[in-house]
This record gives structure tokens, C-alpha cells and sequence, in this order.
């Protein structure tokens, strides 16, 4: 896809009133409503629309700014405009497949559109939406799967590793066939990720809580912890409570523009034991802290 | 079918009272069945229509009727051209010949 600035006519460093008014401008001359009779609007139209929502988020335009994200993300996919029902199709009759036919004599009557001359009609196939849940692992590491189309057409779908949740990835040419020689449509495939039963993703880190026994906070121990890519050993210091978070560098999702990976964050929650402990209980009821806790004193002032 | 709760689920902008508001002026007509409305596809994409004229390209609610009348006289408009040049292309050759002559002359921009 093109630069949005460029499709939009502005400098890099517009405003967002002149990012509005230019695309008020361009919607106005290219909506395909208002202009029925003009073939290119549609895709003169899409291209304004998915510039302009890229540039009128802050957020998405800072990204697109740092070269994050590119032009690309804000692709959507075709929508059904309204001209598409009024201009009610005519029969085929008499060799005239459709309006497009009907809009060439109308040319070749009044001027203007006299070049296009082509053979018989020909237009480009529907595009087809496909919605495709995924795992969390699945992005976290790529994946391949295999989509069956409405029309029974089956397709290889590669999940690129780092993939956002919602996502919209483009197969171009994998839609419904052209009509008449004329190209085929492309098939759309948002990603929605489902949660992970323990992962969370936040932007490229993985978060997740880890149980840790009593024993283990208090003196410290080397524990197995999953990880995206399978288990990993990591230190627990002496002395960690709920809420202790250790870092394991590098251990979340590659970044797809960067190729940096994130980090894996783990946040330990003490859990006490769950069967009987006498000794334990033994020592608790002899046990004389050096250090009176008041642990909800905040709570209560 | 689409009701008014699937429209406002898939077009974020659309409110609730502006919606009534454009079924209450005629501006698109559901059909009522049992209580409640139900849009057709063509229906769906006039709300998209209007909902891009309106917040978007900012043409405000007292403007709207007018350039929703022009519109729906555009199309009216092109029915009746596309079936007049369908009945003029079922014709024999000569006689469309005749027809394009005709129009050629009437055409001040093709005299040179």
C-alpha cells in the first residue's frame, strides 16, 4: 500500500485538522456512493479511508511514525456500498452482460470514455473475510494453518511469528475467481488470538504468575518455569514473597518490525501448604518474630 | 436481516437517537415485523452511507434529507438511463447507429 501522507496529499507533519479536511476533500470527490458512475472510486475511495484511519488514531500514526507498524495494518477488507444495490443490475439481454456494458455504450455516446475499449466484460472476483481463532502459543512462535473457504476452497494460512491479536492478514488472489479474464479477489483473514490459560501477552512481553511453595520463597530455590518456548530454570531469591516479579530476558514474543523479543515477567505467589504440617504449626505457635509485621496498617488508617 | 443493535454493534459511530431519528424522517426505511426492525443489506449500506456523510464528511442533520433526496434522484435517474440504453442496445445495428449519430449531434462538446 501506498504512504498514507501521499494518499492523502499532506506533509508528515500535519495537523490533525488538515489530516481531517484533506480526507473530507478526497471523500467527497471518491465516495463510491456519490459517484456511480465512476469505476475507480471504490478503490480510490478504500485507499483514502484505510489512510485516513491510520493517521487519525495518535496512537497508530506514533507507530506508523517509528516505522512499527506499516501501511499495510490499516488495509481493510471490501465493503458492499450502497450504489452496489441501487444501480439495480439489468438482465443480460442481447449480448449486454451489465451495467458496466451499458455504462460503455453510454461512453461511446456521450464522449469521454471512448479509450476503454476492451472485449466483452470482465471484472475482478469478490473478496472473501475469514475470521481464524488462534492460540496465544500459535503467534508467539508462527504457525501454519489450514482455513476451508465458504466455497470449499481450502488454504494454507502461515501465522507470521509476533502476530497481533486482530490482525488482518491479505492473500492476494486467494478470493472468489474474476469474471471474464478479470482478476481475482484477494481473501482477508483476521487473527483473534484466545486467551492463554497462564500467559498474558502485553504488547511483546509474556506475564505470568508462578506458585511458589513457603519453603521455597523463604530460602530460595532454582525452579522449573514454562515459558513460551517450554520450560526454563530460573532463580527464586531468598526471602521473595507474592508479588516478587523476576525478568527472564528475551523470553517473550519477537517483535515483527524489530525483531528485538520481549521479555518473560513472572510474578510469585506463595502458596502455603495444602496438607497438615505439624511441625510446622508446632514452630509457628513458639515463633517469636524480631520484627513486629503490621501488614494492614495502611488499610485501617 | 440486521437489526438496529447489530448496526450500532458494527458502525462505531453510529448512535442510537441519531438512527431513530433518520427512520423517523424516512431517510431509511426497515420493515417492522413482530416489534422490531429489520434491515435489509441494501438498508445496512445506506446506514453506511449516511453515517459517512454525517459524521465524517460533517454534513449536518438539517442538510442530510436534501443530499440523500439528490441521491436517491441520481439513481433514479441512472435506472432509467441504464434501461433506456439496454432497449437502445437491443436494437439492430443501423438503428443504434442512427441513435449515437443523433446524440453526436446534439453533443456541443463532440463538435470540433
Amino acid at each position: 500500500m501506498k504512504d498514507p501522507y501521499e494518499t492523502l496529499g499532506v506533509k508528515r507533519s500535519a495537523s490533525d485538522k488538515e489530516i481531517k479536511d484533506a480526507f473530507k476533500k478526497l471523500a467527497r470527490q471518491y465516495h463510491p456512493d456519490l459517484h456511480p458512475g465512476d469505476k475507480e472510486a471504490e478503490g480510490k475511495f478504500k485507499d483514502i479511508s484505510a489512510a485516513n484511519d491510520l493517521l487519525k488514531d495518535a496512537e497508530k500514526r506514533r507507530r506508523f511514525d517509528a516505522g512499527e507498524i506499516d501501511a499495510s495494518g490499516a488495509e481493510r477488507p471490501q465493503q458492499r456500498y450502497y450504489r452496489d444495490f441501487a444501480d439495480a443490475p439489468h438482465a443480460a439481454q442481447d449480448g449486454f452482460a451489465s451495467n458496466e456494458d451499458l455504462e460503455e455504450f453510454l461512453a461511446r455516446a456521450f464522449g469521454g470514455g471512448g479509450a476503454r475499449s476492451r472485449g466483452g466484460f470482465a471484472a475482478a472476483g469478490q473478496d472473501v473475510n475469514y475470521v481464524l481463532p488462534v492460540g496465544l502459543l500459535d503467534v508467539a512462535n508462527g504457525a501454519t494453518r489450514t482455513i476451508t473457504l465458504p466455497d470449499g476452497k481450502t488454504l494454507q494460512v502461515t501465522i507470521p511469528e509476533g502476530a497481533e491479536d486482530r490482525q488482518m492478514l491479505r492473500l492476494k488472489g486467494q478470493g472468489m475467481p474474476g469474471f471474464g479474464g478479470g482478476p481475482t479477489g484477494d481473501a482477508y483473514v483476521e487473527i483473534h488470538v484466545e486467551p492463554h490459560p497462564f500467559f498474558q501477552r502485553k504488547d511483546d512481553n509474556i506475564h505470568v504468575d508462578v506458585p511458589v511453595t513457603l519453603k521455597e520463597a523463604v530460602l530460595g530455590a532454582q525452579i522449573e518455569v514454562p515459558t513460551i518456548n517450554g520450560p526454563v530454570v530460573a532463580t527464586v531469591p531468598k526471602g521473595s514473597n507474592t508479588g516478587t516479579t523476576l525478568r527472564l530476558r528475551d523470553r517473550g514474543i519477537r517483535n515483527r518490525k524489530t525483531g528485538q523479543r520481549g521479555h518473560q515477567f513472572i510474578s510469585l505467589k506463595v502458596v502455603l501448604p495444602t496438607a497438615e504440617e505439624p511441625d510446622l504449626t508446632a514452630f509457628l505457635e513458639t515463633w517469636q518474630p524480631k520484627v513486629q509485621q503490621e501488614p494492614r496498617k495502611e488499610m485501617l488508617r | 436481516m440486521t437489526h438496529v443493535d447489530d448496526l450500532l454493534a458494527t458502525i462505531s459511530t453510529l448512535q442510537r437517537g441519531d438512527i431513530e431519528t433518520w427512520i423517523r424522517e424516512g431517510l431509511v426505511a426497515p420493515q417492522q415485523e413482530a416489534g422490531t426492525l429489520h434491515f435489509t443489506e441494501m438498508e445496512c449500506a445506506r446506514v453506511r452511507l449516511i453515517c459517512t456523510l454525517h459524521y465524517e464528511l460533517e454534513i449536518d442533520a438539517e442538510t442530510l434529507p436534501m443530499v440523500l433526496s439528490l441521491v436517491d434522484q441520481l439513481y433514479d435517474t441512472r435506472k432509467r438511463l441504464l434501461s433506456l440504453t439496454a432497449a437502445v442496445a437491443a436494437q439492430d445495428q443501423d438503428v443504434q447507429a442512427a441513435i449515437l449519430a443523433a446524440l453526436e449531434r446534439d453533443d456541443p462538446a463532440r463538435q470540433s
